[in-house]
């Protein structure tokens, strides 16, 4: 393949060849090589957990959010399932030439806000202005440093069989919201993205049994659990009735011919947890505001194909496979 | 979800199941084909296919606009984004479908190309934006047609000189008619299209049925649908009967919809098509009445012109008339992935092989 | 080639109505269908209302289902 192409970016297989064959080639080391969200570093006596993140989204405002407040979530929870506080974050920002200035001041407001319900501080940033058409509107990059919490014990290699899957909420959700502020689809929802900060709802239910946890991103819930069951070697069963879904968002998903599994969250955890304590660690999230709608949607096989089964509502079953590309407004 | 989730039930699917698998039992292998994306989708969304038993198959068939759709047409539609003042407007299915050198997908960000649920919203556009030319991709069959001849009838209504559809339309019997004709194929039973049906009734189906002894069953899309059609079906072949059954009563009427079948014969007329795959089909195809001429974007838009190249290797013909199924494509899930597809069948998200890919079944 | 839901007619003014399914609204074409009335259930595609949706005949379909055996 000769040219990086949109498909490389949508978070699914393409993206995964792409990282392994590019970068894990060439910047080899320890730390990246893990491939996890974040980097855990000793610093001493104390562990520290380190990430970054890019945000391109469109458009820059949308029903529960922005461009802004999705930035600051974006590292905030990515440094949250990896088992740590988040603390200090870095912001870097791209802005195109002619960018509204009213524009800029709400993204950054929104920031401010964001930070102060995450606890947390923009400590160091950039800022740079390209020419017309270098970027569209603004890019926003920021990198964010976390304590990782005394019990947490995260590692993808501590999954077992029997492991069960807890998702923090409803999925869906911000996809659906971006969808239709950005297409002329013209309908009308109450759907608004879940775009917010875990780390509180982390350090409610951190403990010992969650052995992994991972915030389904980009390819939504069903490209995490390949990621995971990639990396850990065992299959993962899931079942359809179990999974947490608004009513508005799964009817846009019928009437578009969408699948809410694939479709990205931007306030939602996956959580890995040992068996016995599965059922306390959902009732200490559903105590939570931002885990009122938690389940338990499946867990980890002892078979090994790497593969990810869904038994559908209606008792068949299917693979489900990682996303390709983004999905658009179907007639058929 | 009201109406839908109903037709959900799990304990009534596994009920179905259950029957099926005993009723089928002793028969000697069935082919039923399904002829619309929508029940691909279904079929492989639900997981059906993995319950159904070794001797019920069920095959996919031309029922995918996007994927019937030549690849000339592509090309075509491609080659208006370039034309200054156009602005082409599609559904969504058309976006990703390779063409010879590129797709409508990679235009989208020069804006020159829209994505609409419903094309009386490009033509609404049109009503606002004079000084732009909008082109609306046709692509659908007899439940998409009528929604495009009433937005031409409404553009008509409001006098409007920018607003043109390249019609790609096609209808269904035909291709049904073809494919029930041929022995290599090998159909046992339809399981015919839902809201194809609720326009047309069920009327062409009976010629089908009675010339080439074949059953045929109209079936919705829900899963209980989908399997209690199946079970009629197979207790139709035991009888050794053929007959056409209505299993989507609740919305398919036998004189389907007079009111949309009157506009499309206004609108639109008749033509022999070109099949993706399958070649060219007497009167299967819709291109715009005279006396709507004026919308019509062959006549009144200077294509740009294109050279169309041919696929090699790929089968996706043979996957349409159900002859072959994607796994066994050379190219399926080698070369022909949906992240680089080759034809039409793994492009579209509901031709077969995207379906089959997508949802698991025979993946190397 | 036919993704359409049941909608519930909630407002109709001429040859347009507002449906609604799970709290997801739209404006949309009933050119095509005879008599409707608020309250009916109708099938929506691209935007258009293709058909009705016969509520008895639906129960009648489920009746025969559950009573299989």
């Amino acid at each position: 393949m000769k040219y990086i192409t949109l498909s490389h970016g949508s978070g699914g297989k393409l993206m995964h060849d792409l990282i392994k064959d590019l970068f894990l080639k060439n910047l080899d080391n320890p730390f990246l090589n893990k491939m996890g969200d974040s980097a855990l570093i000793n610093f001493g006596a104390k562990k520290l957990s380190y990430t970054t993140d890019s945000f391109v989204v469109k458009p820059l405002f949308f029903p529960g959010g922005d461009i802004g407040k999705l930035s600051v979530c974006g590292t905030v929870n990515d440094l949250a399932v990896s088992g740590a506080m988040p603390k200090y974050l870095s912001c870097g920002m791209i802005v195109e030439d002619g960018f509204s200035r009213a524009d800029l001041e709400r993204i950054t407001i929104s920031i401010k806000n964001t930070c102060k319900s995450a606890g947390v501080n923009i400590v160091t940033g950039d800022f740079k202005v390209v020419e017309k058409g270098a970027v569209d509107g603004i890019f926003i990059n920021t990198s964010g440093i976390g304590e990782v919490f005394n019990n947490s014990e995260i590692s993808i290699s501590r999954i077992r069989p029997g492991d069960k899957i807890i998702i923090s909420g409803t999925i869906g959700d911000h996809a659906a919201s971006i969808l239709l502020a950005r297409e002329e689809l013209k309908f009308k929802t109450g759907i608004s993205s879940d775009c917010g900060p875990l780390n509180n709802l982390v350090s409610s239910i951190i403990c010992k049994d969650i052995k992994f946890m991972r915030d389904p991103t980009r390819g939504g819930l069903a490209t995490t659990l390949n990621e995971i069951s990639l990396a850990c070697g065992y299959n993962i069963a899931i079942e359809e009735a179990g999974i947490p879904i608004k009513k508005p968002v799964r009817a846009l998903c019928e009437i578009l011919g969408f699948d809410p599994l694939y479709m990205a969250n931007e306030g939602k955890l996956i959580a890995i947890v040992s068996k016995d304590a599965a059922n306390n660690i959902l009732s200490r999230m559903k105590r939570h505001p931002l885990g009122k709608d938690a389940g338990i949607i499946g867990e980890v096989k002892k078979e090994k194909d790497k593969k990810v089964y869904l038994r559908t509502q209606s008792g068949g079953s299917r693979i489900l496979d990682m996303i390709t590309g983004e999905q658009l407004p179907r007639i058929c | 979800m009201k109406y839908i989730d109903e037709f959900r039930n799990l304990k009534i699917a596994e009920k179905l199941y259950r029957l099926i698998n005993e009723e089928a039992e002793g028969l000697r292998r069935v082919n039923f084909m399904e002829v619309c994306g929508t029940h691909t989708m279904a079929v492989e969304r639900f997981g059906i296919r993995r319950m159904l038993p070794e001797n019920v198959r069920l095959i996919s068939g031309p029922g995918c606009p996007v994927c019937v759709t030549p690849k000339n047409y592509i090309d075509k539609a491609i080659a208006l984004t370039a034309i200054d003042d156009v602005v082409v407007f599609s559904f969504g299915d058309m976006l990703k479908v390779p063409g010879t050198n590129s797709s409508l997908l990679k235009q989208n960000p020069k804006g020159k190309v829209r994505v609409v649920y419903s094309a009386l919203d490009a033509v609404e556009f049109a009503e606002k934006n004079r000084d732009k030319k909008i082109i609306f991709l046709g692509i659908g069959f007899e439940t998409t047609v009528p929604t495009v001849a009433a937005s031409i009838k409404y553009a008509k209504k409001k006098k409007l000189k920018n607003f043109f559809v390249y019609s790609g339309h096609k209808v269904m019997p035909p291709a049904m008619r073809l494919l029930a004709g041929d022995k290599e194929v090998n159909i046992k039973g339809f399981l015919c299209p839902a809201h194809v049906s609720a326009i047309i009734g069920t009327m062409p189906y009976s010629i089908i049925s009675k010339k080439y002894n074949i059953p045929c069953v109209i079936s919705g899309f829900e899963p209980l649908d989908i399997l209690q059609s199946i079970l009629m079906l197979v207790r139709q072949v035991k009888l050794n009967i053929a007959k056409v059954e209505n299993q989507y009563n609740r919305v398919v009427k036998a004189s389907g919809n007079i009111k949309a079948l009157s506009l499309i014969d206004e609108v639109f007329s008749t033509h022999d098509s070109e099949w993706r795959g399958i070649g060219v089909i007497k009167k299967s195809g819709l291109v715009l009445s005279r006396r709507y001429s004026d919308f019509d974007a062959e006549k009144n838009i200077d294509f740009p012109k294109v050279e169309t190249k041919m696929d090699k290797g790929c089968i996706c013909g043979s996957v349409l008339k159900g002859i072959k199924t994607p796994p066994e494509c050379g190219l399926f899930s080698k070369k022909c992935t949906p992240e680089n597809p080759y034809g039409a069948c793994m492009v579209s998200s509901e031709g077969a092989c995207a379906a089959y890919y997508r949802y698991g079944a025979g993946r190397k | 080639m036919c993704l359409a839901i049941p909608m519930k007619i909630l407002k109709i003014e001429g040859d347009r109505a507002v449906v609604s399914s799970g709290g997801v609204q739209r404006s949309i074409g009933i050119n095509f269908l005879k008599s409707p009335k608020i309250g009916d259930y109708v099938i929506v595609h691209a935007g258009f209302a293709i058909e009705k949706l016969d509520t008895v005949k639906a129960e009648e379909t489920l009746k025969i289902l559950e009573e299989l055996q």
